[in-house]
């Protein structure tokens, strides 16, 4: 800092008396001079500390042999024998594996055809058409996964389901036992999956291409660019940073599941548990199922903890990327 | 226009027809279902146009509608309650944190986001709501979890420091306004759009919810419409399933329910769940696309 002429000489001197002084004082003058706003965030506060902190404090359960005789706060410490037993088990990698892999496809396929859509969409030049087809394409989004297991329901049911009793026969196919086939599901649940959240992606990434300066393309055509050349060298260069951040954000959330998606779609069939068991329904199903806190929570924080590490590295990429999409 | 561009823009269009199409046909057959006669379906399978129209599965349905009236008022309430709560816990939340001359806006800032990154895990949340709390199976349960969301903090703060301009606090302040009234004279009446986008989707987020009522209603009492549907698909599937089971029942002289129009009946209570919701669909969906633009921003 340069130093102030004259008038900056006078406060120097003063300066440290004035400090000490004003560092005892300053909480409590602070407190009392914005005491309207620490009262406003302290509802907040209490929420958060029952709701997210008190829990966190839970993890201990982890590292221990809970038995309902001592209570929680008393049974005996195990150590990382939970971890163990959990990792012994080939449902620890059973579940990480079909989290990471079935997420790694939502996201490709979020990405392609949110994409794909939006820049189709957008060269629908009826503007009343445009928005229908947009909203119609949001309806899943929200419908709730008990709604859109009855769907799922209508089109799959052994017996009657749409495509076994109508659609199967037209074409001469056999119907298929489709709740106990395993074999279907990794195609079944990125379908479903996709059906319901891509309208959501698709009014992102069309927001963003209507926002391309019509300018750009009209350049274009005076070069003689045809579509498809405006569209690969002007619109997904210009989509690019959405596209990368809307990516790592997903990635970031790559080690937790849609557990509606996981435990409600495939109607809690147990012949498809290995292709339908993630590490949020097997964190359910062990504790409120099976009733084992201990190991339900050493996948729990299992969980947290990959997650945790997952979400600083891709937000360390996006604040590379573009500091205004991080999240701190 | 030239003929190549024409074929095109039709293509165009017949694609997103046909897309459209896809999203509305499970739905379509949901409905074409509970309208059917069940023998019908039992024989031939769903199809989307009923081969024999019937009402009986809402004639079964509505003979005991007391329960469908009181998870609809469960569900309502819930929303009603949950939405006004947590929009009034997000704003006062958020706006401190969008004072840029707050001391320890920072430390706030750090103490919700923070909760996006790391969790206890389902156990010893469970254990607080239920052990410590000792809400299970209360209505209150079905609301406290879901009052304040960091996202939607994180969007509100963003709004309030970026559209509200500081001199307007500032004067408002010189003209002896305390910090109160200008938090609801100015900042709330100017803050309109993100306030709505955000009790939008607090309602939408209250109104699907089933996992808490998974998790935390074990009596039959507080039983919300879209768990009251799950409980449904799983019942009478379960029923139609294991047909010694069902004719135990009947024969234990449980009534005829064999005579049930299951399937029919399933479809019904579907239709009678989400109805109201898809009808109200297209009056609310363009701000809920311009609510989804406005959370992009910043996200």
């Amino acid at each position: 800092m340069k130093l102030q002429p004259v008038l900056g000489k006078e406060p120097k001197v003063l300066e440290p008396t004035i400090k000490t002084r004003r560092k005892k004082n300053s909480f409590f003058r602070n407190l009392m001079k914005y005491k309207v706003l620490y009262l406003m965030l302290s509802p907040g506060v209490i929420f958060l500390l029952i709701n997210n902190y008190l829990p966190m404090f839970g993890v201990i359960i982890a590292f221990k042999n809970v038995n309902y005789r001592d209570g929680i706060l008393h049974s005996p410490w195990s150590g990382f024998e939970n971890f163990r037993y959990l990792f012994s088990t080939s449902d620890a990698w059973e579940i990480t594996r079909n989290t990471l892999a079935y997420n790694s496809v939502f996201i490709l396929l979020n990405l392609l055809i949110g994409v794909g859509i939006a820049i189709l969409l957008n060269e629908v030049k009826n503007k009343y058409a445009s928005k229908i087809f947009q909203s119609v394409m949001l309806l899943p989004y929200f419908l709730s996964m008990i709604v859109i297991s009855y769907l799922v329901l209508a089109f799959l049911g052994r017996d009657s389901g749409f495509i076994n009793a109508t659609v199967f026969p037209a074409l001469g196919i056999e119907p298929l036992d489709w709740y106990s086939e395993p074999k279907f599901w990794p195609y079944i649940l990125p379908l479903v999956n996709t059906w319901k959240n891509i309208g959501y992606y698709v009014v992102i990434y069309l927001a963003a291409v209507v926002g391309i300066d019509e300018e750009y393309y009209e350049a274009a055509v005076l070069d003689g660019a045809n579509k498809w050349k405006q569209i690969k060298h002007i619109t997904i260069p210009f989509l690019y940073p959405l596209m990368i951040i809307m990516t790592l954000m997903q990635i970031g959330k790559i080690f937790s599941a849609d557990f509606g998606l996981f435990y409600q779609v495939p109607m809690e069939s147990g012949a498809l548990f290995p292709v339908t068991n993630v590490l949020d329904t097997y964190v359910y199903r062990t504790f409120l199922v099976g009733g084992d806190m201990g190991m339900s929570s050493a996948a729990g924080l299992y969980q947290a903890v990959v997650g945790f590490g997952l979400v600083l590295i891709s937000n360390s990429i996006v604040r590379k990327i573009n500091s205004d999409n991080a999240l701190f | 226009m030239n003929k190549g561009t024409k074929t095109s823009r039709a293509i165009i269009n017949g694609i997103f027809t046909l897309y459209s199409l896809l999203c509305i046909i499970p739905l379509l057959l949901v409905f074409s279902i509970s309208f059917s006669d069940e023998t019908s379906i039992v024989a031939n399978g769903y199809k989307l146009i009923p081969e024999v129209f019937s009402l009986k599965a809402y004639d079964v349905l509505f003979k005991d509608f007391s329960q469908i009236l009181y998870s609809y008022g469960i569900s309502i309430f819930v929303t009603v309650v949950g939405t006004i709560l947590g929009v009034m816990l997000t704003a006062f939340y958020a706006y401190p944190l969008s004072r840029q001359d707050l001391p320890y806006r920072n430390g706030f800032a750090f103490f919700i986001f923070f909760t996006m990154l790391f969790g206890g895990g389902l156990v010893p949340w469970y254990l607080v709501y239920v052990n410590l709390l000792d809400l299970k199976n209360s209505v209150w349960v079905l609301i406290i979890p879901l009052l304040m969301s960091p996202f939607f903090v994180l969007v509100m703060r963003t709004f309030f420091s970026s559209s509200i301009p500081a001199s307007i606090l500032e004067s408002a302040r010189i003209d002896g306004a305390g910090e109160l009234k200008i938090f609801s004279k100015i900042v709330l009446p100017l803050s309109l759009p993100v306030l709505a986008t955000v009790a939008l989707f607090s309602t939408l987020n209250y109104w699907n919810d089933w996992y808490l009522s998974m998790i935390f209603i074990s009596d039959n009492k507080t039983i919300s419409l879209q768990y009251l549907m799950y409980r449904t698909l799983l019942d009478i599937q379960f029923l139609t399933s294991n047909s010694n089971v069902a004719s135990q029942i009947s024969s234990a002289g449980g009534g005829n329910i064999l005579d049930l129009p299951n399937k029919t009946l399933q479809m019904a209570m579907a239709v009678v769940g989400v109805g109201p919701i898809v009808l109200a669909y297209p009056f609310f969906q363009r701000y809920f696309i311009k609510g989804l633009t406005v959370g992009a921003v910043k996200g």
